[in-house]
This record gives C-alpha cells, sequence and structure tokens, in this order.
C-alpha cells in the first residue's frame, strides 16, 4: 500500500512485516525513530516479539548475537558512536556467523562531535564481516530490510542496511509497503543453521588456535564470494514478487555512452541524477553508477559495468566519508577492482571528491560544479566538495605561527562566527 | 516543482506542518518530500522544515534555499536576517499575525510581490479557539491552502484526519482551524483584489 510516510516509521512497519521475534536497541541519533515505532508496535500487541531496552550498544549486538543463537529472527538499529561502540560485537556476530539485521542509520563520527549524516559510521565497520547495503530512497531503504532478511538467514551471514540518517530517516516520501502476505511468500521462517538447543546441545564459539583459524576464516571469505550470487538472486525475486527493483549489487543511470561516470553510494545518488539529467541537456555525457552492495565489494560487477571500453573515460567517485592518509575508501576498492586481471581500462582516469561530511547538504549546484570540472580536466585527483579554503587556511596560518595555538574546532567556529 | 520552507519555533509543529502538507499533496496524486531542518532543536530555538510537490518523483534532498513559499509560524521571527532569503519574485508569504501586513512592517517586501502574495493569518488565535492549545500549524496549512491553491482543502482535512486518526479531538479541532483559516484568507484575497 503507497503511504506518505517518515522514512523511519516506514523502515519500522517493514521490519515488523519480516516478524522479528527478538529486537533490541539502544537509542542514537538518527536511528532512534526506527526502534521508538518498533517497541511501541511491540507494547500495543500488534506485534509479537521480545523488545529489550539494553544499556549499551555493545549489550544491543550481544543480545542479537544471543537471540540469533537460539534460533530467533533478530534485529537491531543503530548509528555512528553506537555503532562503534559495538563494534567488537559486530565482529563476534559475523565471526559466528550468526544472521541478525541491523539498520544504520548512517551518521558521521566524531570528533568533533556531530550528529549528521555521512557513511564514516559504516565504513569503520567495512571488514567487520557484514554484508552492507545502501538505500537510495526510502522505498529501497524498507525494501532492503525484506531482501536482508532473505539473504542473511540464506547464507547465515548478518547484514547491514545503511541508510542517510535525517536525510532518509527524517525525511517523508512516498513508500510502497508490502502486505504481510506478500513478505511471508517472499522470507521463509528462520531456519538457523547452527542453534542451542537443550535437547541437542552444541556450544558456539570455540576458541580456535593458529591450526584451524585461517581455515575458519577463509569460509567468512567464501561466504561473502556466495553472497555475490546470492544477492543478485534475492533482488531478480523480489523484483518479480513485488513488481519494483530494489537491492542489488550496482545500479546504472545513463552510462551506455557516458564519458564520465560518477560513482556513489547511498540517497546522494538522487541529486547526482539530476545533476546528471540537466548536464545531459547541455550534451556533457555523463552518467552513474551506484553501488548498493558495498561489501562483499562486488568488484567483477564493476568491471562488467564500466566494460572494456578503450574511450577515455573519467570515474569520479563521491565519497562520504574520509579515510585521513588515505583519502577515499570507495576508490581504493574502485581502483583495486579494474586493476585485477589484465589489468583494466587503460584510459581512465580516476578522481575523489569527499562530499557531504557531517551532514554538508551536497547541492545539485556543486555537483553540476563537479561533474564540469572533471569534463573539462580541471578536477584535481583529490578533492573536498565546497571546501571553505579560507576557514581552512585561516587555521593554518594560526598553527603555524604559534605553538599554542589551541583547539581547531574552536578555532574555527570563532573565525566563522566573525564573519558576520 | 513547488517548494515550501516553514519558519517557526521548536514546539509549534513546523515539521508535523510540513508533513502534513507533503501528505495533502500525495491524497492528489503528487509526489511529495517533507523534512525537518536537523539541528539538534529546542523548545523554543528557530527551527525550519521543507516541502516539495512536484508531478514526478522528487530526487534532490538539499534545503529548500528558493522556496514558491514561506510560511512564517511565529512572528518574532520576521526580522531574522535571511528570513525571506532566496524566495522567488513571485512567491508567497504567509505570516501567522491578527496584524495585517501593512502593521508588520513587511510593506517592503509586499511591494516587491505581487498584490494577494503576502498576507497574514491569525492562525495561533484560530488554533486556541478551535484545538484550545496555541499550536498554528494546521491553520497556518488551511490560509496556505486558500493563498497558494498548491493543494486543495479537502486533501488537507483529509491528511488532518489521517495524521490525528488516533485522537478525534484533535483532529476535529486542527480541522476547524485550518477550515477557518481557509475561510479567512480567501475573504482577505477577495478584499486584496478589489482593492487592487
Amino acid at each position: 500500500m503507497r503511504k506518505q510516510i517518515e522514512g523511519s516509521r516506514a523502515v519500522a512497519e517493514t521490519v515488523a512485516l519480516c516478524r522479528p521475534q527478538v529486537i533490541c536497541a539502544y537509542p542514537i541519533t538518527p536511528q532512534t525513530h526506527i526502534v521508538e515505532a518498533l517497541g511501541a508496535m511491540v507494547k500495543k500487541g500488534e506485534l509479537n516479539a521480545e523488545f529489550l531496552n539494553v544499556e549499551s550498544e555493545f549489550a544491543a549486538m550481544s543480545v542479537a548475537i544471543g537471540a540469533s543463537a537460539a534460533g530467533a529472527r533478530a534485529y537491531t538499529a543503530t548509528a555512528s558512536q553506537g555503532l562503534l561502540y559495538m563494534s567488537e560485537a559486530v565482529y563476534n556476530a559475523a565471526g559466528l556467523g550468526l544472521p541478525s539485521v541491523m539498520t544504520v542509520a548512517n551518521r558521521t563520527i566524531g570528533a568533533p562531535i556531530n550528529i549528521w549524516n555521512d557513511h564514516s559510521d559504516a565504513m569503520s565497520q567495512r571488514d567487520a564481516g557484514w554484508i552492507q547495503l545502501y538505500a537510495e530512497t526510502n522505498q529501497e531503504a524498507a525494501d532492503l530490510q525484506i531482501q536482508a532478511f532473505r539473504i542473511a538467514e540464506e547464507l547465515s551471514s548478518p547484514v547491514m542496511v545503511c541508510m542517510d540518517g535525517f536525510l532518509l530517516t527524517h525525511a517523508s516520501e512516498r513508500v510502497d509497503l508490502p502486505t504481510q502476505a506478500q513478505v511471508d511468500a517472499f522470507l521463509p521462517p528462520y531456519e538457523p543453521r547452527q542453534v542451542l538447543d537443550p535437547h541437542d546441545p552444541v556450544s558456539i564459539g570455540a576458541m580456535v588456535g593458529p591450526e584451524a583459524f585461517t581455515e575458519v576464516r577463509y569460509l567468512a571469505f567464501e561466504r561473502m564470494r556466495q553472497a555475490l550470487e546470492v544477492i543478485p538472486a534475492v533482488e531478480a525475486d523480489f523484483g518479480a514478487q513485488f513488481g519494483r527493483g530494489s537491492g542489488g549489487l550496482l545500479k546504472l543511470y545513463r552510462t551506455d555512452d557516458a564519458d564520465l561516470i560518477v560513482v556513489a553510494l547511498g540517497s546522494v545518488l538522487g541529486p547526482v541524477k539530476d545533476a546528471i539529467d540537466e548536464l545531459r541537456d547541455g550534451g556533457v555525457k555523463a552518467g552513474a553508477l551506484g553501488i548498493t552492495t558495498f561489501r562483499p565489494f562486488p568488484a567483477e560487477a564493476v568491471r562488467v559495468a564500466l566494460g572494456d571500453d578503450s574511450r577515455l573515460r573519467r570515474l569520479v567517485v563521491l565519497e562520504r566519508s574520509l579515510a585521513p592518509g588515505a583519502g577515499g575508501v570507495v576508490t581504493g576498492d574502485l581502483r583495486a577492482a579494474l586493476a585485477t586481471g589484465d589489468g583494466g581500462p587503460p584510459n581512465t582516469i580516476i578522481h575523489t571528491v569527499i562530499a557531504g561530511l557531517g551532514g554538508r547538504p551536497v547541492t545539485r549546484d556543486s555537483l553540476r560544479h563537479m561533474i564540469t570540472s572533471a569534463e573539462q580536466g580541471v578536477l584535481p585527483e583529490f578533492s573536498f566538495l565546497d571546501l571553505d579554503r579560507h576557514l581552512v587556511d585561516g587555521e593554518l596560518t594560526r598553527i603555524r605561527a604559534t605553538r599554542r595555538s589551541g583547539p581547531s574546532a574552536e578555532n574555527i567556529l570563532r573565525h566563522l562566527a566573525g564573519r558576520t | 516543482m513547488f517548494q515550501v520552507r516553514f519558519h517557526g519555533r521548536g514546539g509549534q509543529g513546523v515539521v508535523t506542518a510540513a508533513e502534513l502538507l507533503a501528505s495533502a499533496a500525495f491524497r492528489e496524486d503528487r509526489y511529495a518530500q517533507a523534512f525537518p531542518s536537523f539541528g539538534s532543536e529546542r523548545m523554543g530555538a528557530p527551527v525550519l522544515s521543507f516541502c516539495r510537490i512536484d508531478d514526478k518523483p522528487i530526487r534532490t534532498r538539499e534545503p529548500v534555499t528558493e522556496p514558491d513559499a514561506l510560511l512564517i509560524q511565529d512572528p518574532t521571527l520576521l526580522h531574522q536576517a535571511g528570513i525571506v532569503g532566496g524566495l522567488r519574485p513571485d512567491g508567497y508569504v504567509l505570516v501567522n499575525s491578527t496584524r495585517g501586513v501593512d502593521d508588520l512592517g513587511l510593506a517592503e517586501l509586499e511591494e516587491q510581490h505581487h498584490v494577494g502574495r503576502l498576507l497574514a493569518v491569525p492562525a495561533t488565535s484560530l488554533a486556541v479557539a478551535d484545538l484550545g492549545r496555541p499550536l498554528p500549524g494546521a491553520p497556518m496549512l488551511g490560509g496556505f491552502a486558500a493563498l497558494t491553491k498548491a493543494v486543495s482543502l479537502d486533501a488537507l482535512l483529509a491528511a488532518i484526519a489521517e495524521r490525528f486518526g488516533d485522537r478525534p479531538r484533535v483532529a476535529a479541532g486542527n480541522s476547524a482551524a485550518a477550515r477557518a483559516a481557509f475561510d479567512f484568507v480567501t475573504d482577505e484575497l477577495k478584499t486584496v483584489t478589489r482593492h487592487a
């Protein structure tokens, strides 16, 4: 049923349709509305699940692990510092092969403390062994929850559904929510591969020494390889049953004849498409490659999508997080994907643009300017979108001028306030 | 695309108002997007929310910087720097006030805009009368519907009824206040047009 609905609410209602048996949560902005709504549904008796308020995110993930090991379908949601706080347990869930689903309402990580959106949180856990899916719209954020449970349980691997905090979680837009019957037909009851059962006791979580650790870890690698097959199969099945495209490995937008392709994850793909349409009207052959599945990284699919075109092409990777000392996380994976085999397309120039950190809006004007600069060959290999160079230079000057230059964040804010 | 920016104070329901407008537009089979300004909002602090309405899916997610309409829910914000920033030349402004536009010191702004596009509506008074609480969101939207015709009153009333479906008295009060504001602005527009 089509509704005009807040993203968090759409996700909560969809998660409820997935019949989770255990929901554990600790509130953190901008994720809170999701678990609040689920909590209310459990309290009203609309959703038959165990809802656990826990004392921290570490406990939230630990409960998800325990519930999953006991054979229950487990769900939690978090963001930012909350995700970092549960990080040890995040690795454990994947290492143990316990298939819970977690929604991450993407928010940056301090310091400086900031409640707004970027992808720093999820990117920090990219090697934890979880499958990571990124939603472009609230429709996709809702649809991915259903697909996530199916993928997680089929592979016995936890899945993280990433949706941009505030931009999606707090935005009201049109979402087609499925019926219970539709979800039931798509998502069978959880059939655990391993379960703690008093009638058939096993232990889960053995200590493994050097004699077999590599082999157990190899299986994690193998599971991700399988995920690259399961995710598109689930996407296809979802499309057949629900009549719309959501999920999968990649999304291509007007790439066929494109000389320039913007690569991005999440909701920024919307304004990127707007900018591309506008520039195409002016004759610029631009397109977009959306990465829906970031872990496992769909290297082969990227190679196929970008082809072995011999024309000179530019890829502009729009990074929603910063890897200090390295640049952009997505760029690294993309370069590796294109460099395998016979060396990849030789005529490809890759630009990294760090954009929208800590909630700075990624505007159509800025995107248009970025694409045009790339097209004209004046976009640097690495840059920050809309960086206020004057503010940065002011602080760099202070740092050079005096040893005790003080805290940079405060200095910059003071400088900014002094302008008005 | 029709873009609206709401200005108010934390606790006045600016976010709810933007969502109600989106919901009303959705009922008319249009695409709509509503979102808050994402601050760490506090009761009484100035807050913003946004709504976009279009005939096709809306992909942009940046704040509304060039609004077609401004809804100013708290007249004490009127002289805040930049409140009318980016307003389109033919844009609408609706101010919540018991005083007329001339008394609010908006003559200069009115000159820049077409007659009948800048109006005041006593939304708080109407809300107190019909709802019993000083929450101007619904009557502001009633006035907005009359002023801009961007959504119909019926769609707005249906959105209000759905939003407050579990609280019939709140739904009835908000609906009555929205209707009263719609009538008020309709009458004002007749007067303005006569004098033009």
